[in-house]
This record gives C-alpha cells, structure tokens and sequence, in this order.
C-alpha cells in the first residue's frame, strides 16, 4: 500500500488519506463482499483454527455437564478458580471496546472511528465468552435464570446486598447495552452494504437487518441523538460494571481482595487488556486487508499510549498492594504480601510483574509504538500478564488465608484448562464470522471523517 | 390484482452529488413555502434537518422518562422484595439497607434509558420499515454511499409535479424523477 503518507500541517500523521465518500465505502464494503475464491488465506486460516479449538469448549461444556463441576479443580479453601479468573479476564478485554465507542465519542476524538467498529464486535464476542463461565459455573445452567429475581414458588428473592447479585445485573446490562449500542452504530452501514452487494439474498438480508434504512434527515438527526446518548450511558456503564466486578474481591475480608483501591485497579486493568487485544486482531487484519490507509500508524501510536497509560495505573496498583500489606498492620495482609513473591506461586507473581509492569515500558519508544511486530508481541505480553493477575489475586489470596489447617494448593485441571481455550476457539470463531459478513469499519463515520476533511480543506 | 387502491404519486425526487447543494435546496425549498419534504444523505448532514424546517426531536425526554423509570422502579423491586415481601435479617442489618441496593438501581437505570433510546429512536423514525416508496427512486442505492436526495411529497398543500420538478432542477440536479408510492 502506500508507503509514503503526507503529514498535517503539524507533523501528525493523518488518520485517513486519499479517499473520498465513495472510496471510503467500497474499500471497508470490499473485504465483506469479496468473491468466496478471492478471500485470503489469512481468512481461512483464523477460521479453520477457531473451529477446531472451539470443538474443545463444547467437548469440556458436554464433560461438565454431564459430570458437574467436580472435574474442575476447584477445592475447599479455592473455590473460585479459572472461572472467575477467565470471566474477569474477558470481561475486561471487552472493555475496550466501550471505550473506544463511548468515551473516546464523548472526548470527541475523532481517530476512534475506524477502530470503534472492530473494537465494539470485539466486546460483545469478549462478554459472550465472559458469560460462559458464571453461567457454566452453578453447574446447572439451565437453572440460570434462578439468578435473577422472578416470582417462585418458594416466595424467595436473590440477595440484593450480595456483590455477586449486583454482577448479574451489571453484566447482563452491559451485553445488552453493548448489543445495542453495536447495532445501532451498524444500522447505517448494513443500509450501504445492501448497496454494495450483488447477491440478491445477501441484499434481503442486510436491507432487513437495515430495518430500512433510508438515511432520511429526521432519521438522522434522531439517529445523532440517540448515539450521543447511548455513549453518555455506555460511559458510566463501563466504569460501573468493571467496579462491581472488583466488588466480588472487595466486599469480602481476604487479605488481599479488601481494598478500596481495586475499583479503579480493576478498570484500569480492563482497559488496558483491552486495548492490547484490540490491537492483537488490527495488527493481522490492516496488513492482510490492506487496510493501512484507514488503520494507520497514528492509531497505533494513540492506542498504545493508552495502554502505556493504563499500565501505569495497574502497575501503581500492584505498589499499593504491597503498601497496604505494610500499612494495615494486619499479619494476615503482610502475609499475603509475602506469600506472592516468595510462595509456592511466587514465579507467576514475577511473571506478572514482567509482562504488566515491566514489558509495556518499551511503549515510552515512538519507535517501538509504531512498529506493528513490536506492538503485537507486547500485546501478548500484556494479555499474559492480565490473566496472570487475575489468577494471583484469586488463588494467592485464596489458597492460604486465616485458617492455616486448611491451606491447600490449587492447580487447573485439564478440564479447566481445555475450557478457556476453548472461548479463545469461539472468540476467534466469532471475530472470523464478523470480518466476512459485516463491514469491520464503521463505514458511514468514515465518510464523515471524508466529509470533514474535505470541509476543512475548503475553508482554507 | 387484489390491489385496488389507485397508484398515486409520492413526490419528486432530486438527486446532487454535494452537501452544500442539498442544504441549499432544503433551505431554498422551505423558504419556497414546501413542507412535506425529505432530505436523504449518507452522512449526517450538520444543519440540514433544521433547514428542512423541523424542531430537535423529544427522544431525550422520552429517554429522561426511562431512566427515571428504571432508577425509581428498581429501588421500589429491592425494596419490595427485600424488606415488605420477604422480609430477611441479615446480621441485625435493617431490612431496607439501601446503600447496598444502589449498584442495581444503578443499574437497571442505564438499562432503562439504552432500552428507551434505541427502541424510542427506531420507532420515531418508523422503522422497521421495508417497503419505502423513496426506494423507488433510481439509482436511490447513491444515497448510502456518496450522493443526496431530496423529496418533495405529493402530501404537501403546494405540491404540483410541474411546479416542483422546475423548482428543483434550478439547483442543477444530477436527475429529478417522479416516483409512485407502489
């Protein structure tokens, strides 16, 4: 692709080039109604490997089910392991995708646009995975529904001051309020796809899912509102849900989880797994897609400075940690602090420290912020490191806590293990899906970035 | 066939391949005295609504109602269930222990204000709404991509398909049709 792109009169380099509103169209249209023979190997490749691992989740879904959650490793001091470890995790990385589509929106940052797309699919697929695991761990799933409060027979309702409560209802609004939020933001595009497509089906389908887009001004002007409003309410949303989440350590007495610090702790944690696997899917897809052009180098740069950013906080977070072990004069606190860097799992604190704190320094490097390979491999250092911190602070606080008798080692079964790879298989699955049948770019933003420039340009 | 209502005219459509001519024609047009009109473009354009002579719409209020709704309405569930109709003493704690009960309230309020949005949006706008008579028009497909219509409909008291087809092409259109709601 083009190789040499031109600078902003202040040296930034531009978010977009060369493209006009109907070129911007057809380019992101282009990748979703490639002939079948045409598609890229990439393409298949991302597909064939997220079908087969996802055959794993089903077979670990089918083992549990028949033989209940006894084949995890869960035991009688841990009995919070790789599920809740798992369902942090991809909770958090979905919450990049709000951010970008919400609060970078209401920061009028106008270089979200071509990523808020990607980055919003990637959110929904992330609180699917996420969803798996509260809903796979009560055992009986098709009891599920025992969580929220609905009239039975036994005239009991769920407990409203429990942590645990407030988490149903936090995740289930935030895959709501992101479902809708993503279709929204769609609306206009699958009006254009209908456009762009030959396939006569295909054009029933997008026109349906369109619900009939015209593109009227009233419908646009309501439209405007709407969005606006929906990123005003996805904002605290995301704030909100990731806070509770960190509520589930919080409220409770562990040495280590009681701590007023682990709201902000927590999302900014979020954000930064997020953004680091945002970035693990833009990195291949611009390359391949050529798409290099509307995902530039700047993106890159803005984004991993965000995650610079956020790593900071959580790597203040993990100092706090360590004073608050000192500074509470409880022996149990002190302990816990001791037990992660010189216990029995001592080497995945370090580990963490490596990946979360240390690893993402390289991001202060323009150089290296630019530099797609670089990004990707600190990406997955990152995404590593996040998981390792969710499976510190729940099993190191876990395994030994007040009563010594009871202190016991945990471990993933394979069980465990074939289960969160297996929401890899179906994450990768859903993002292969997504790239060939919906526009990955948010198309009529990007006609609006055109629109803008050209203005701007007039005005000079 | 079974149809037996008459095929009437829906409007004239006009089509121009800029921005600044579309809000040109709108404010052109409802200074002209035309109402009943419609502007269609593929990209929001800033300003072109209020040309076409229309007031900001109520959907923040309808959302407001929501999310008070949802706010009001999930403090009263808490409260009903955990302190009037089933009672349960949880550490000496009094019953209605509302600070814990703010994280769902909080909750359910978002719920409620997205929910009224986005429903509230498409149901204002009439959508769904597959069959549209402005489909009608040829080469309609541009408007998704790079290029603006406006309509004039045949619901507007001025409306004469020879006096509006003249008034449009003065702005130099691509092409002006007269398209049938059918």
């Amino acid at each position: 692709m083009s190789n040499e792109v031109k600078r902003d009169p202040d040296g930034q380099l531009p978010f977009i080039s060369g493209h006009s509103l109907s070129s911007v169209s057809e380019k992101i249209s282009d990748v979703t109604t490639l002939p079948i023979k045409k598609m890229p190997k990439f393409w298949y490749g991302g597909m064939f490997l997220g079908l087969t691992v996802v055959q794993l989740l089903f077979f670990a879904i089918f083992v549990l089910v028949t033989r209940g959650t006894g084949i995890w490793g869960l035991n009688n001091p841990v009995g919070w392991g790789f599920a809740i470890i798992n369902f942090v995790w991809w909770i958090g990385i979905g919450h990049a995708g709000t951010l970008i589509s919400a609060i970078l929106f209401l920061f009028q940052q106008d270089w979200r646009m071509s990523i808020a797309r990607f980055a919003e699919a990637m959110t929904l697929f992330a609180v699917v995975c996420a969803g798996l695991f509260p809903l796979l761990h009560v055992g009986r799933p098709w009891l599920v529904y025992w969580l929220f409060p609905y009239p039975n027979t036994l005239g009991m309702w769920p407990q409203f001051r429990s942590p645990l409560l407030w988490d149903v209802f936090a995740v289930s609004t935030y895959a709501t309020v992101s479902i809708m939020f993503w279709f929204t933001g769609l609306v206009p595009d699958l009006a254009t796809m209908r456009a762009k497509t030959d396939l006569v089906w295909a054009k029933k389908i997008y026109h349906g899912m369109s619900l009939g887009w015209t593109g009227a001004a009233r419908h646009w002007h309501r439209y405007e509102i709407a969005y606006l409003l929906l990123a005003g309410l996805a904002t605290p949303l995301v704030l909100s849900v990731h806070s509770i989440v960190s509520l589930d350590f919080a409220v409770s007495n562990e040495p280590g989880w009681h701590t007023t610090i682990f709201p902000p702790y927590f999302v900014a944690g979020a954000i930064f797994a997020g953004f680091a696997m945002v970035l693990t899917f833009m990195i291949p897809v611009r390359a391949i897609y050529g798409m290099k052009d509307l995902l530039t180098e700047r993106h890159m740069n803005n984004m991993c400075k965000v995650m610079l950013f956020s790593g900071l906080i959580v790597a203040y977070g993990y100092a706090m940690e360590i004073f608050f072990g000192w500074y509470s004069g409880s022996p149990f606190e002190r302990f816990m602090v001791l037990n992660r860097a010189d216990g029995p799992y001592a080497p995945s604190y370090w580990a963490l420290i490596l990946c979360n704190v240390m690893v993402p320094q390289l991001l202060w490097s323009y150089k290296i912020r630019t530099n797609p390979i670089m990004v990707f491999i600190i990406c997955q250092f990152i995404s590593v490191g996040m998981w390792l911190e969710r499976f510190v602070i729940v099993i190191i606080s876990l395994h030994r806590d007040y009563l010594d008798s009871s202190w016991a080692m945990y471990a993933g079964t394979r069980w465990d293990w074939a289960m969160y790879i297996g929401t890899m298989g179906l994450f990768l699955t859903l993002v292969f899906i997504f790239i060939r049948t919906l526009p990955i770019v948010a198309i009529f933003e990007m006609r609006e970035l055109v629109h803008k420039e050209e203005h701007k340009e007039d005005s000079h | 066939m079974f149809n037996a209502k008459k095929i009437q005219t829906y409007g004239v459509v006009a089509e121009f391949s800029s921005s600044d001519t579309i809000l040109e024609v709108a404010t052109k047009a409802h200074e002209a005295g035309y109402r009943i009109m419609e502007a269609y473009s593929p990209v929001p354009v800033h300003g072109l609504d209020e040309a076409l002579g229309r007031k900001r719409s109520i959907l923040p209020w309808l959302v407001f109602g929501g999310g008070t709704f949802g706010c009001l309405g999930g403090l009263f569930m808490q409260y009903w269930m955990a302190a009037v109709n089933y009672p349960w003493n949880v550490g000496g704690r009094p019953t209605f222990s509302w600070p814990a009960f703010i994280p769902v309230t909080f909750e359910l309020t978002i719920l409620c204000s997205a929910l009224t949005t986005v429903i509230g949006m498409f149901a204002l706008n009439g959508l769904p709404r597959p069959h549209h008579p402005i489909f009608n028009t040829p080469n309609f497909d541009r408007s998704t991509l790079d290029h603006y219509f406006i309509c004039i409909e045949a619901k507007d008291p001025k409306f004469d398909e020879q006096d509006v087809t003249a008034f449009l092409n003065e702005f130099k259109p691509e092409a002006v049709n007269t398209i049938t709601d059918a």
